[in-house]
């Protein structure tokens, strides 16, 4: 996985909630066997005026010149900001692989599906909630000055806007450790097999048809 | 103090906790379907990393496979879209490779991952069970602790039959009294995520109680609980009873001899304490529920059928405003328009909300001596899997709903998600039995329903949405 230690980037307004991971990457695109190439596809339903298939040549398609980030002042964003509950619906983790692939490294809103948030930071995604006045505010900043950025720095657990102010946000420490430092939580999970084996042992003891092969 | 039944699942999985309150929590049965698990097995490929238990996992294709008879005489061969097909192939090969039990295009078995599992007895109450799918929420109906995870988290089990949780909080949701007659599981749940939102049990372990939820068969828990995660909720539970029981003895993977009666006698002890604290507690008159519909793309977008779609003076804040007038649009509705004045082109009673013999039961006993209205473009009932296909079959429900008209599918997700060819054109309106109502979910443009099986049977027949219970005392 990609660390993620500060990114400063353009910002790219959703003003909608309850966006929802069909939304983010429709289902004929998750017959993919593979984790990349789902960008082109990022918001498919809303970014083009045709009806996507895989294998379409992206470059080629109608787009609907009014959606957020087919606007030439977003072009390169890095930061997604929406409303709350983003993320809602289907556990697909296509959505932030998706997110990811366009190039997309945090999404800020004032609240998250709890699978899409667990999911990005298995992709090197931050997710970060602000409270809704903070949202509204960064909306209306971004309405206001075209190439807004925002900083995000982990470490500090702080986004600063262009004039310099300050918004703390919240992540669990083994998140943003693993985060941080690009770490693969499976190797790290591995590390504690003897633990594992003897919870194992201790249970089989007491709920033996737990452990009975299908 | 008492714990909840979510804490007791908690506290009886727990492997390790770290400092900053993450826990290392042992995961009892994974299940397995074609979407979200390729990436996962390459993940362990690329690494050289070999399953942990490869016997806690169980498979089968659902999201993908084609529903029609002729494709289906043919397993994965028949699969005509190329792209489906390969995943399809995918997930046989991973089996194969990998040695995990798998119940493939053909096998009797194969069905909707959420149907399958409790029919087989593979979900047990005081499981952990987990799956790369949302609507695993399913398998809490059990008392189990079931909840669905992305692909990074399915390799993770497969690695080391684990998964990095932090704990979630205690929501009670306490359906008091008892519901009218027609009034299904489904009826309640959408009531319910009408009450709370789509957000409302964001963080939590949702715990169903209360005598309406009681009174529910097994198939109307799995309803409820499946549909969690559409009030933001990872995790529905229902506590054990003597109808949970009753439900597991004799599944194939339910244990058998001694084992049983161990079994059991340790399932009984799988209820909140009477003492028990939760952090939210809802509490619903179960009479005030009718029959519901959806009339959005948002699940919390519901109105009982004898409701208006509502008006913009309703909405509680800017950022719903906005929502509804999106939905207005999108849906071809205006605000105040009545329900039962909606039109079908299509209808689709199937998923792993309702797909049980008991949904299929329901929208038989509808469907007996009428026909669908000349004005619907479709009707179609999939059942959740080949055994809930064959006992139908047995019951002769699939002669009743073909001679009203609806055509009897082979099973799988089918029209709930639109993966394979069943799916809704642009602008066309479905009484759907599934559990989302997203912008494009059927089918791009499509505009979705959600209702019961007896509701959808009988918007089918009518052509427009109705009040099954006036239909019911007809009859």
């Amino acid at each position: 996985m990609k660390a993620f230690t500060v990114e400063q980037g353009i910002v790219a307004p959703m003003d909608r909630a309850n966006i929802d991971t069909d939304m983010i990457i429709p289902k004929q695109f998750l017959k993919s066997i593979k984790r990349t190439g789902f960008g082109p596809n990022l918001f498919d339903e809303l970014r083009y005026l045709d009806v996507g298939q895989p294998g379409m040549d992206n470059s080629k398609r109608p787009l609907n010149e009014s959606f957020v980030l087919n606007q030439p002042r977003y072009q390169g964003a890095s930061v997604l900001l929406a409303r709350e509950n983003f993320g809602c619906g289907s556990s697909r983790e296509h959505a932030p692989w998706a997110l990811d692939d366009y190039g997309f490294r945090a999404v800020i809103a004032p609240s998250f599906a709890d699978i899409f948030y667990n999911n990005c930071f298995k992709n090197g995604l931050l997710p970060i909630v602000l409270d809704d006045a903070i949202v509204d505010q960064l909306f209306s900043e971004v309405a206001a000055t075209e190439g807004y950025q925002l900083t995000v720095d982990l470490s500090e657990q702080v986004v600063v806007t262009p004039g310099e102010e300050r918004f703390a946000f919240e992540v669990d420490a083994f998140r943003k450790h693993c985060l941080l430092n690009g770490l693969d939580d499976i190797g790290l999970t591995l590390q504690e097999a003897d633990k594992i084996k003897n919870y194992e042992q201790q249970r089989k003891a007491v709920t033996p048809w737990l452990f009975a092969d299908v | 103090m008492g714990k909840t039944l979510y804490d007791k699942l908690w506290d009886a999985h727990v492997v390790d906790t770290r400092d900053d309150g993450t826990s290392l929590l042992y995961i009892d049965r994974q299940l397995l379907h074609e979407v979200t698990s390729p990436q996962a097995f390459e993940g362990l490929r690329i690494a050289g990393r070999k399953p942990w238990r490869i016997a806690a996992n169980l498979a089968t294709p659902d999201h993908n496979v084609p529903t029609s008879a002729a494709e289906r005489t043919q397993g994965i061969n028949g699969i005509a879209d190329p792209v489906s097909k390969i995943q399809v192939q995918t997930l046989d090969d991973n089996c194969n490779e990998f040695g995990v039990m798998q119940f493939a295009m053909g096998d009797q078995r194969q069905g909707i991952v959420h149907v399958v599992g409790p029919e087989q007895g593979a979900t047990l109450p005081g499981m952990t069970v987990v799956c790369g799918d949302s609507h695993t929420a399913t398998h809490g109906a059990f008392a189990a602790l079931a909840h669905g995870i992305g692909t990074s988290e399915v390799e993770h089990v497969l690695a080391t039959q684990c998964l990095l949780q932090r704990k979630m909080k205690n929501m009670l949701v306490q359906v008091n009294g008892k519901v009218g007659p027609g009034i299904t599981g489904k009826d309640i749940v959408l009531h319910v995520i009408g009450v709370i939102g789509t957000a409302g049990g964001n963080g939590c372990a949702i715990e169903f109680a209360g005598e309406a939820i009681r009174d529910l068969s097994m198939e109307g828990r799995m309803s409820v609980c499946n549909m969690a995660i559409e009030a933001g909720a990872r995790v529905g539970l229902v506590a054990v009873d003597e109808k949970t029981i009753d439900y597991l003895k004799d599944r194939p993977f339910a244990p058998k001899a001694e084992q049983w009666q161990q079994a059991v006698d340790y399932w009984r002890t799988l209820v909140s304490d009477a003492d028990a604290q939760f952090d939210k507690v809802v509490e619903i008159n179960a009479s005030d529920i009718e029959p519901q519909v959806s009339w959005g793309t948002s699940p919390e977008m519901v109105v009982p059928v004898s409701g208006k779609v509502p008006a913009l003076a309703q909405a509680k804040s800017d950022v719903q405003r906005k929502d509804w007038q999106r939905a207005y649009e999108y849906m071809g509705l205006a605000p105040e328009q009545s329900i039962e004045s909606i039109q079908l082109d299509r209808v689709f009673i199937g998923s792993c909300t309702n797909s049980r013999i008991e949904d299929i039961r329901a929208a038989a006993a509808v469907a007996k001596g009428r026909k669908v209205a000349s004005s619907v473009k479709q009707a179609m009932v999939v059942p959740g899997s080949g055994l809930v296909k064959a006992q139908a079959e047995a019951e002769g429900l699939h002669e009743v709903l073909l001679e009203a008209g609806f055509e009897w599918r082979e099973p799988g997700c089918s029209m709930c998600l639109a993966m394979n060819a069943d799916r809704l054109g642009a602008g066309e309106h479905c009484a759907s039995t599934s559990n989302r109502n997203f912008e494009g979910r059927q089918g791009f443009g499509g505009r979705t329903h959600l209702v019961s099986p007896a509701m959808a049977a009988a918007a089918a027949i009518a052509g427009h949405f109705v009040d099954v219970r006036t239909m019911v005392e007809e009859a």
